[in-house]
């Protein structure tokens, strides 16, 4: 069962329009190293985990991820919503997104590259889970590094920071739920 | 009428981002101590800020979670990927 919370995790408050950059942050929302395959991916790999801190975990970062999605979502949205057509139509790349589909968030790359299960895994093997889970928050880190590189408006740089930070700690979790893993895969050989 | 709502959103999830924390550390710490009383803490303390959010502006939480006056609240804008409501939070 899952609730609905009326607000962003963090604020998101862009007062400037900016159609390509929405497309690039799109990437977050349905991308290979976006906040939907982390949070599938999570909630997805939550049955196989051994130990009680492991199931836990993958519940509650599962579900944190939802809520960046949602922040991702508004970024798109606000910097999609008042761009004028003249800049949507000067960019080739934006152009053909806008075709398709207006503007609103489709789960995909700003490209249109829909997303896929593929870009995820559920191994049934917990420790290879976690690892490919701490790999995760690592390139999404990454991504919101580009993100920033990409990004000139301090209303959009200021929640992408912020998303950075989540995959950090998330990642120092993770790792703590994998010293655990060892510890429990250990103690089995104990008869 | 947005800015005093905004500000009490502001202080919620100032809030709920500590618990959330905590949550999560003690996920992998479930026997630290001051986590725990910090937690507590902040659940106190969150409980507090919504009850009173929900008295002025309705439900923050759907499907039973709070109380709402005539007409429907649930229903009332803005939504939080809209920019009103987030005016003024950072």
């Amino acid at each position: 069962m899952w609730l609905y919370e009326k607000k962003l995790q963090y604020p998101v408050n862009i007062k400037k329009p900016n159609y390509k950059l929405a497309a690039a942050i799109l990437n977050q929302f349905g991308g290979p190293d976006g906040e939907l395959a982390a949070s599938l991916r999570y909630l997805s790999q939550r049955p196989s985990m051994p130990i009680p801190e492991a199931k836990a975990m993958l519940n509650d970062i599962g579900t944190e991820e939802l809520a960046h999605f949602e922040m991702i979502q508004a970024m798109v949205h606000q910097l999609m919503k008042d761009a004028p057509i003249e800049e949507i139509a000067a960019d080739g790349a934006t152009a053909v997104y806008y075709t398709d589909h207006g503007r609103a968030s489709w789960i995909s790359t700003g490209t249109g590259v829909p997303f896929t299960g593929a870009y995820i895994q559920s191994k049934g093997d917990p420790i290879a889970d976690i690892y490919e889970d701490m790999a995760a928050e690592q390139k999404a880190r990454a991504t919101y590094e580009y993100l920033i590189n990409l990004a000139d408006d301090p209303d959009v740089i200021d929640p992408l920071r912020w998303l950075r930070e989540r995959e950090v700690v998330h990642f120092q979790r993770f790792g703590e739920i994998m010293n655990k893993l060892y510890e429990w895969k250990d103690s089995k050989k104990i008869f | 009428m947005h800015n005093s709502r905004n500000r009490l959103l502001n202080q919620i999830r100032a809030i709920e981002f500590t618990t959330l924390e905590l949550n999560l550390f003690l996920n992998s710490h479930p026997g630290d101590q001051q986590a725990l009383r910090d937690y507590n803490n902040g659940v106190r303390q969150l409980k507090a800020l919504k009850n009173e959010y929900e008295r002025q502006y309705g439900p923050l939480i759907n499907f039973g979670f709070g109380y709402s006056r005539s007409p429907w609240q649930w229903i009332n804008e803005p939504w939080p990927w809209e920019r009103e409501s987030n005016r003024g939070c950072n």
